[in-house]
This record gives structure tokens, C-alpha cells and sequence, in this order.
């Protein structure tokens, strides 16, 4: 039993404390997400894993190895890819290829099995500049580049940031199909609703963890009374809706807004009333499920847990 | 090894996908070699003269003869009263004026002392010195041939002499300091360019993730710098020797191995200023302000040491540049060898050992 263990992490860069003792498991071959908007400490939190930056506190091993003491051994079991497109743009696709599978060590062909899925897609366009791709393929090729080596572990900084819906999605499926591999892989991401391709995420906020488990324990943790309302003015109703004298939270969640109640249970009828007494009768309100946005949001609202009800 | 020559691969790849610069590389010393050998010259060869002859006897007309004859002369105004010189100099019409005094050829017999004035429009006191430097040379040449026909020794002029190169060639001058000037902006300017440029890029980031070491990474990144500024050095020399004629006196093995030392200097500087800097902006204009500028101003490239403030002199001692220039002189123009250049090649390789071990220790493999 390998994978990955963090250890109470802290890192700072003068006065701001980027993560502040930061404790987690990934268990070998798991897929595990690191959930946070930007500014939360993801990245910071990732290069102390792949050895690019030393901890001020705290501990952490990958595969067996310390981070600090062990960097040099570490890095040829790591793969990684940075937040940025980390390739190089003047060289064609095979080039680069190539050129990180020679740094590590070893040839294209001796890993080309394991990521022959994902560079196939990109194969026919193996003579042009890396410079010249489209978004979804540059992702493609830094991935195959980050795995030619045939890595232990893979750390991804935000893949799918700036990435069209359809390439995030099969980004993840192809994330899903390396997991299925034995691959442990901890990939960092803005994107709430992506949380669910995960086996288990991080929230993250203010360098802070603001909770560890499964998308679906999580999001049954929620024990409030969560309502979806939608009405044409969406916006007037959000304001209205804050005045309410019991509303706890309101946030806008793509076409409808989230409602919480300060009370223990609220009836919709009594929302909808409300709304319609303000000048809002074609508003419908309907309680949902709650997502890992709203556990988000809940959590993030609420001071932090403390950093022993993290799961092992 | 395979990590490192891909490594390597990498490297020319960029350099030779890059068209543009790798253009600028090669024209640039081309073109400022034609621009100091042809049109930026310290040697003056356009000169409108004013030759006021009162006299106008054998030997005023025969030194008016001889400075028509000289190179540097293109028109002449000659007139035998001495009215209107200063309205021809404030017209533009001449830049320099010869005043033989009354009677000169029978003074100089006589008495053996005659006067000539010689004024020049000092609005470019290079050029007015250079002037005078070649009228007084044609003047004391002419003195000399006289004295050796007749009795009566004639009067003195200041000694000028310009040993190595009497013509006061610029091109001589040039072509070594252009050479320093060539090899720091490709060496110390590109390499700290191409470094800055991965960490800009986020390259960066994956290459230390890598099993790859810093002393790879480092000597990777050089070596085709390394063999390309060796190649514009004979570019340039090959020039310099074919159509400027600027000799090659001394060894030109020495001169190559001098060069090689320069050339790994000026990467070890590119090196420290990359490993201190994160933007290839910012190392851009550090290798701008903080290594050519000195090189140009500092070294004796353009403007004289000797001449220099004394402590402008002692920073010139810490330029690697004034170093490189003395033996590129050394070797080239007086034909030197190393057992006269050994302070410095010391000073030189002194310093790049220091801005070696610098630059490995500042490079680290962490972010």
C-alpha cells in the first residue's frame, strides 16, 4: 500500500498561506480530485507532490518515496502536467514526443502501448508543430507526453481548464481508462460538476481542505433543505429572494438559484408565496438533491472542519 | 547519454526552426562588419580642402601637390590671398584650411623654419583629428624628403606616428571588438533568452519534474550556441580577411582557442543572468543594459581606456570584453603570440570559471 499521504502540508508565500496544513490519502489506483475555484492552493499543493516545491511543514510521501528526501528517485515514477500547456510549441508532435521520452530514459515505442488510446486520436497529425493544435489535441499530447514513461503515479494540474465540453469529457473518460490501468492519478480542477468522474475528491478553499470523501458521501452530508427556484427575472428574484427574513444562502447555479433556509425544513409553497407577493407569480420553486457545488458552498460558508475529520 | 543528446537534438531544433533569429544571428555581424568597415570609418576620405597660398613658390606648391595626391582629399579651393577662410568654414565649404605664410619657401631656406597653419572644422573633433593626423603626416613626410636632398635641416613638426596601422584603418579596430560584441549578444543574450523562455513557457516545470540533472540541462541548452557562435567567428573573420584585408598576424589556432574561452564566458554569464531571472523580457534587458553596453562602451571597443576617467579604467577591468579585445588585438593586428597575452587569458579565464560555478550553483532543480 503506496499511493499517496500527506501529512498536515503547509507552504506560504510571505504573508499568504497558500496551504495550510493540508492532510489526505490516495489510495494506489485511485482516482482522486482536488476541487477548488482559483487561489485555493491546488497548484501550490501539487508541485509540493511532484517534488517543484519544498514544504514549509508537514510531510508527504508518493509511491512509497518522500517528497523532500526522495525528489530525485520520485521523479522518474511521477507523471505530470503543468496548469499551462507545457509543450513545445516549434516542435512537431513526434518531436516532442520523442524528445520526453528520451529525457526519461526510454523510446517512444516502449510506451506506446499505454498511451496508444489517447495519441492515435492525434497520430495523423504527427508532423505538425505542436504551436499549431487545437485545444483538445495540445491536452492530448501533453498527456501522452506526461505518460511515455510509463508513470506511477500521474498528477494533472486543472486538464480542463479552457477546454471545449466535449474534450473535457473525454479527457475524463480517458482519465477513467488510465485509472482502470492501476494508475494513480490525482488530477486538480475549478470545475464543480466534475467532481463526479472522481473516486474521491478534496474541496478545497483558502489553502484549506474543506472536506475529503466521495462525491456521493458528500453530497449526502448536505442535511439541509436545498430549493431550486427559477423565474424569468432571475436576477431581481435573487435579490428578493435574499431579503426573505429566514434565507440563509442564495446563489446563482447556472439557470436557477440555489435556496437555503435558516430554518430546519421549509415548504416551497411558502417560497413561492413570498416570490409572488413580491412581483414574482411565475416562479417555480422545487426542492433538489444537492450537488457537490452546494456541499461547496455550504462547507465554505461554514468554519473549516477540524483536520482530524479527514477520512483515511 | 540518450537523455542528453536528446536533449540536445531539442535544442538545434529550436535554434533552427526559429528563422528569424537564426537570420538576425548570421546578418547582424555580416552587416555591422560592411557598416564599420564602409561607412562608419574613423579614417576620413571626403575632405574639402582650402589651400590659401600667398607664397606660391616651388615648395608650397609642391606639398599642395602631395596633399592632392593623399586619399583623404576630395575637392580643393585654392587661392593665393588669405581673406575669406572664415566664411568658407562657416558655408561648409571647406573642412580644413592650409595657410602658407608669405614666402615660405625662401623662409624655410633661409631661416630654416617656415610656417604653415592648418585649421580644421573640429564640429567632429574625430574627424578634425584624424585630419590633422593625416595633413601633419603628409607635411612631415614631405620634410623629411626634403632634408634628405638638401643641406639646410628644415623646421619641425609633431611627431605623429601610427605604428600597425598608419592609416588609422577603423576596420582594424573593428573587427576584433565586433567579434566580442557578436559573441556576448548570441551567447550570453540567447542562451539566457532560451532558458527564461522554458520557464516562461512552463516548460520549464516538466524538464525538472524529469529525471534530467541541472548540469545536463545546462551544457544541452549551450552546446549549439557554442557551435553556432564558432561558426559566425569565422564568418566574421573570414570577412574581415577577405574583403577588409585585416591581417591575421599571430597564431591562428590561438586565436580560435581565445575565442572558444570567450564564448563559454559569455554563456556562463547568459546562464547566471537566466537562472536569476523569470521573464525573457527582464533577461533581455539585464543582458542589454548589464552585458552589451559595457562591452561597447567599457571594453575599448569604440571609445579609448586610456582616455577613459580612472574609475571608468578600473571598471573596465572587471568587463571580460577588455580582456578578450586586447588579445584579439594582440593576436590579429600585432601578431602576438601567448607568451605575451598570458595576464589576459588569465583575467578572461578567471572570470568564466567564476561565472560558471555561479551559474551551476544558482540553477536549481526546484521551482
Amino acid at each position: 500500500m503506496a499511493g499517496i499521504l500527506v501529512h498536515d502540508l503547509c507552504k506560504s508565500f510571505g504573508a499568504v498561506q497558500a496551504v495550510d496544513r493540508v492532510r489526505f490519502r490516495v489510495a494506489p489506483g485511485e482516482l482522486f480530485g482536488l476541487i477548488g475555484p482559483d487561489g485555493a492552493g491546488k497548484t501550490t499543493l501539487l508541485r509540493m507532490l511532484v517534488t517543484l516545491l519544498t514544504p514549509d511543514g508537514g510531510s508527504a510521501t508518493v509511491d512509497g518515496l518522500d517528497v523532500v528526501r526522495d525528489y530525485r528517485a520520485l521523479r522518474t515514477r511521477l507523471g505530470y502536467m503543468p496548469g499551462r500547456f507545457s509543450l513545445y510549441q516549434d516542435l512537431t508532435v513526434e518531436e516532442n514526443l520523442a524528445f520526453f521520452a528520451s529525457v526519461f530514459g526510454t523510446t517512444v515505442e516502449a510506451g506506446y502501448d499505454l498511451i496508444a488510446p489517447i495519441y492515435r486520436q492525434i497520430e495523423p497529425f504527427k508532423t505538425r508543430r505542436a504551436g499549431a493544435l487545437s485545444g483538445g489535441m495540445k491536452q492530448k499530447l501533453a498527456l501522452s507526453c506526461a505518460l511515455i514513461h510509463r508513470p506511477r503515479v500521474l498528477m494533472l494540474d486543472e486538464p480542463t481548464t479552457g477546454v471545449d465540453a466535449v474534450s473535457r469529457r473525454e479527457f475524463w473518460d480517458v482519465l477513467a481508462r488510465l485509472k482502470a490501468g492501476g494508475l494513480t492519478i490525482v488530477v486538480s480542477t475549478p470545475y464543480m460538476d466534475e467532481a463526479r468522474r472522481c473516486d474521491r475528491v478534496a474541496l478545497m478553499q483558502g489553502g484549506r481542505l474543506l472536506g475529503v470523501d466521495t462525491p456521493a458521501a458528500l453530497e449526502a452530508a448536505y442535511d439541509r433543505p436545498l430549493l431550486a427556484v427559477r423565474a424569468a427575472a432571475r436576477y431581481d428574484v435573487l435579490q428578493a429572494l435574499r431579503q426573505f427574513p429566514h434565507a440563509r444562502s442564495v446563489y446563482a447555479f447556472g439557470e436557477a438559484l440555489h435556496y437555503t433556509d435558516a430554518r430546519p425544513s421549509v415548504d416551497p409553497a411558502e417560497i413561492r408565496a413570498y416570490l409572488a407577493g413580491r412581483g414574482y407569480p411565475d416562479a417555480t420553486v422545487e426542492p433538489i438533491r444537492a450537488g457537490i457545488e452546494d456541499v461547496f458552498m455550504a462547507r465554505m460558508a461554514a468554519p473549516p472542519p477540524p483536520p482530524t475529520a479527514s477520512p483515511t | 547519454m540518450h537523455a542528453f543528446l536528446g536533449f540536445v537534438r531539442k535544442e538545434f531544433r529550436h535554434i533552427l526552426r526559429d528563422r528569424r533569429t537564426l537570420l538576425i544571428l548570421f546578418g547582424m555581424p555580416v552587416a555591422q562588419l560592411v557598416l564599420f568597415g564602409f561607412v562608419i570609418r574613423n579614417e576620413v576620405n571626403d575632405v574639402t580642402l582650402l589651400i590659401a597660398d600667398p607664397s606660391q613658390d616651388a615648395m608650397t606648391q609642391a606639398l599642395t601637390h602631395r596633399l592632392l595626391a593623399s586619399r583623404y582629399v576630395d575637392g580643393v579651393a585654392y587661392q593665393t590671398h588669405l581673406d575669406g577662410i572664415e566664411a568658407a568654414f562657416r558655408q561648409g565649404l571647406a573642412r580644413e584650411a592650409l595657410l602658407f605664410e608669405p614666402g615660405f619657401a625662401e623662409r624655410l631656406q633661409r631661416e630654416g623654419l617656415a610656417r604653415v597653419q592648418v585649421i580644421a572644422d573640429a564640429t567632429d573633433p574625430n574627424v578634425a583629428n584624424t585630419i590633422l593626423a593625416y595633413t601633419t603626416a603628409i607635411i612631415q613626410s614631405y620634410e623629411q624628403d626634403l632634408a634628405a636632398t638638401t643641406a639646410v635641416s628644415p623646421g619641425i613638426v609633431p611627431n605623429v606616428r601610427m605604428r600597425f596601422n598608419p592609416e588609422l584603418r577603423s576596420v582594424y579596430l573593428f573587427v576584433p571588438g565586433l567579434i566580442a560584441l557578436v559573441l556576448m549578444l548570441v551567447c550570453a543574450l540567447m542562451t539566457s533568452i532560451t532558458i527564461t523562455r522554458e520557464k516562461e513557457v512552463g516548460t520549464m516545470e516538466v524538464l525538472l519534474v524529469s529525471p534530467l540533472r541541472p548540469v545536463p540541462i545546462i551544457v544541452g541548452k549551450v552546446v549549439p550556441y557554442v557551435v553556432l557562435s564558432f561558426i559566425i567567428v569565422l564568418v566574421i573573420l573570414g570577412l574581415a580577411r577577405t574583403v577588409f584585408g585585416v591581417p591575421i598576424r599571430g597564431s591562428v589556432g590561438l586565436l580560435l582557442a581565445e575565442c572558444l574561452l570567450f564564448i563559454l564566458c559569455a554563456l556562463a554569464l547568459g546562464i547566471l543572468i537566466s537562472t536569476r531571472t523569470s521573464s525573457q523580457q527582464v533577461a533581455t534587458m539585464i543582458a542589454l543594459a548589464g552585458l552589451l553596453m559595457p562591452t561597447v562602451l567599457l571594453s575599448g571597443f569604440i571609445f579609448p581606456i586610456s582616455s577613459m576617467p580612472a574609475p571608468l579604467q578600473a571598471l573596465s577591468h572587471l568587463i571580460p570584453a577588455r580582456w578578450f579585445l586586447a588579445i584579439l588585438r594582440g593576436i590579429m593586428i600585432k601578431g602576438l603570440g601567448l607568451a605575451d597575452l598570458w595576464t589576459e587569458t588569465l583575467a578572461l579565464a578567471g572570470m568564466t570559471g567564476l561565472f560558471l560555478i555561479a551559474s551551476i550553483r544558482s540553477f536549481h532543480d526546484r521551482l
